[in-house]
């Protein structure tokens, strides 16, 4: 008797090194990055930004958030508590709560202002999140969200100071009458955000907002390239980010 | 000494059939927020935690408490605590258990719970908070045990055993302190956004703890033919008193460098909490509460005569017991999402499911602490007999 519980002791402590082990084990054999073949048709960018231009943006229109939205199976939910927003409007006083002032420019205290995920140089989500379901691709800046390693702590929600993630609170596809095929949809218990159109850029497609905006009011582009759309407007003209002073870096530039 | 728990009085039996009634309740309403989603609780876009998160941060300071009777015995040779040592530690255990319990039901996706460990990202604080808990919980599970059972068979406890318990001293400062970091690294949230977060929590912890475990000495004793002693019990009247007043000064600390600076971003969630912030301060009540609790009591603990009749301090220690818990299991994740970091107000209440799961993380907490006490409670009658 006591010799076997011994046994099944050491066993079952045996198994349980071992599947402790194996993630160490695993990151030891997989030396260097891993590669991936990338489409030939890919667009290339090293810093993906983006500038919405505000002048240009009509105070009536909501093509950018309908296609993205729509794009992404981004679910309607009539609960301000439980939305999921990918790409939204915002008043400026709200946007850029710390710039607001009394005697701001009419047209810009009642203009919705176009809010996305900043994806910034220096993501706070990115920093606390446990399972690094949320994470910075090293290639282009873009801040990607893994939906199927989130746990749903919700730490990057505390984390954003921007507002830009949502949690799937319920069922999303209960809220979804036709969807995309070629996006996945979402399960409950997950965070979510816009991904740049991570899915379009590597099929040398610019994001969906930028495309249906009829305008031309956003304008995405490299900021490592001196010769890129993004880099001339900025260049020329004058344009704020939203909270630069907590040093998250945010790429959506304002033009206003 | 495993057989202790399995009898006892119908009183005990009554106590027990109750949590269990509780814990069942709670696994229902479990059950059913995992089916549903974490939407059936009062949280939202805005006020991503609550009172979960809010439990845990309150738990942890109950659990490093401990090291409020161990650091004493241990470092100072403070014999009287010597009786008192293992209640603060079986109540760190059944404070951390329910700590982790209460991060287990506030994930969205509670069975990937295991990619913490899969994937530990050491950059996170979260990863750390669940090393150092784990740690703490079986520091204290080995200690206390093996401490007992040495008790009971009248012996020494093994050598081995002296630096697991220095360990366990800086080990509970540590889980106190990660759990601050959660909330005090964030950018945009100007309630959390302070150093003094880390000794804030700490003080609030070493009067609460204390607290509770005067208050559950007060019962044992009553209860049981076990006394944890009179000398023990004032000495922890002391700590309270003191940790009370520093975590008022702390407090005050904040305030003035908020309210001198005159920053919005940093005042405005001490506005929500007490004064209210464009129409809404559901809050307003249990704050000012928890403010007056917390200067009586303190007011009571500073006279001899009060401190010195057990039922007034066990009064004064219900005080600061409920201030604390308001301040830490309400106020805390409130005021810091309150006003969102785009100044939206979007206020939070907890729904009625979500009440029930943490009123059954709590059922399962006392079920483990009185399972713990009556072993060590019997242990200790055993061994003056």
């Amino acid at each position: 008797m006591e010799s076997s519980r011994r046994k099944f002791l050491k066993i079952a402590g045996l198994s349980v090194l071992g599947v402790g082990a194996k993630p160490v084990l695993d990151s030891l054999v997989q030396a260097g990055e891993p590669t991936y073949a990338t489409d030939q048709e890919a667009l290339e960018g090293t810093h993906w930004a983006m500038v919405v231009d505000m002048k240009k943006c009509r105070d009536d229109c909501r093509d950018c958030i309908t296609a993205c939205h729509r794009g992404h199976n981004v679910p309607e939910i009539n609960n301000a508590k439980h939305e999921i927003k990918w790409i939204w409007n915002e008043d400026f006083k709200h946007a850029f709560p710390t710039q607001e002032h009394e005697h701001l420019a009419e047209r810009l205290e009642r203009q919705p202002f176009m809010v996305l995920c900043n994806h910034c140089d220096n993501p706070p989500c990115v920093r606390v999140c446990p399972t690094q379901a949320t994470f910075k691709r090293k290639e282009d800046g873009v801040v990607m969200m893994d939906f199927h390693r989130c746990i749903g702590c919700r730490f990057c929600m505390a984390a954003c100071p921007y507002g830009s993630r949502s949690f799937n609170w319920f069922n999303p596809r209960n809220y979804l009458d036709d969807t995309n095929p070629d996006f996945p949809t979402r399960a409950k218990g997950v965070v979510e955000k816009c991904n740049f159109c991570a899915e379009r850029l590597a099929i040398g497609k610019i994001p969906l907002c930028v495309e249906a905006c009829k305008e031309k009011a956003l304008v995405f582009g490299d900021l490592d390239d001196p010769n890129s759309e993004v880099r001339k407007i900025l260049r020329e003209r004058f344009s704020i980010r939203r909270k630069p002073g907590l040093g998250t870096g945010p790429n959506i530039f304002y033009v206003i | 000494m495993l057989e202790k728990p399995l009898f006892g009085s119908k009183k005990y039996y009554g106590w027990m059939t109750a949590l269990i009634a509780l814990i069942g309740v709670g696994v229902i309403c479990f059950l059913y927020q995992l089916y549903v989603g974490l939407g059936t609780t009062g949280m939202s876009r805005d006020v991503s935690w609550g009172i979960y998160i809010a439990q845990l941060i309150f738990l942890v300071g109950v659990a490093a408490s401990a090291v409020m009777v161990v650091l004493p015995y241990y470092l100072h040779n403070y014999k009287e605590f010597g009786r008192i040592t293992i209640l603060g530690e079986f109540l760190a255990v059944s404070a951390i258990l329910m700590c982790m319990l209460f991060v287990f039901v506030d994930l969205g996706r509670p069975f990937r719970l295991l990619n913490i460990f899969l994937y530990p990202t050491l950059n996170s604080i979260m990863f750390w908070d669940v090393m150092v808990l784990n740690g703490y919980l079986l520091l204290n599970i080995v200690i206390g045990w093996i401490t007992l059972s040495a008790e009971r068979k009248g012996i020494r406890p093994p050598r081995w055993i002296k630096p697991l318990i220095y360990l366990s001293i800086p080990w509970a400062i540590s889980i106190h302190t990660v759990t601050a970091f959660l909330f005090a690294g964030l950018p945009g949230r100007g309630y959390w956004l302070t150093a003094i977060m880390a000794p804030r929590f700490l003080a609030s912890a070493f009067a609460g703890g204390p607290a509770l475990l005067i208050i559950l000495s007060l019962i044992i004793r009553r209860f049981t033919k076990f006394d944890p002693g009179t000398k023990a019990i004032q000495m922890l009247a002391r700590i309270v008193t003191y940790a009370a007043i520093v975590n008022v000064f702390f407090f005050f600390l904040e305030v003035f460098t908020v309210f001198y600076s005159q920053i919005p971003e940093h005042m405005d969630h001490f506005k929500y909490l007490f004064f209210g912030l464009e129409g809404h301060g559901i809050l307003r009540p249990y704050m000012w509460a928890s403010m007056s609790l917390a200067f009586v009591a303190i007011l009571l603990l500073i006279l001899q005569q009060v401190r010195h009749n057990e039922r007034l301090l066990g009064l004064a220690c219900v005080m600061i017991f409920i201030s604390i818990w308001i301040d830490k299991g309400l106020g805390i994740i409130s005021g810091g999402f309150v006003p969102n970091p785009m100044h939206q107000v979007t206020e939070y209440s907890p729904t009625v499911p979500e009440l029930f799961i943490t009123l059954g993380v709590y059922a399962i907490g006392f079920t483990v602490l009185t399972v713990l006490y009556k072993i060590a409670v019997a242990v200790k009658e055993e061994v003056r007999a």
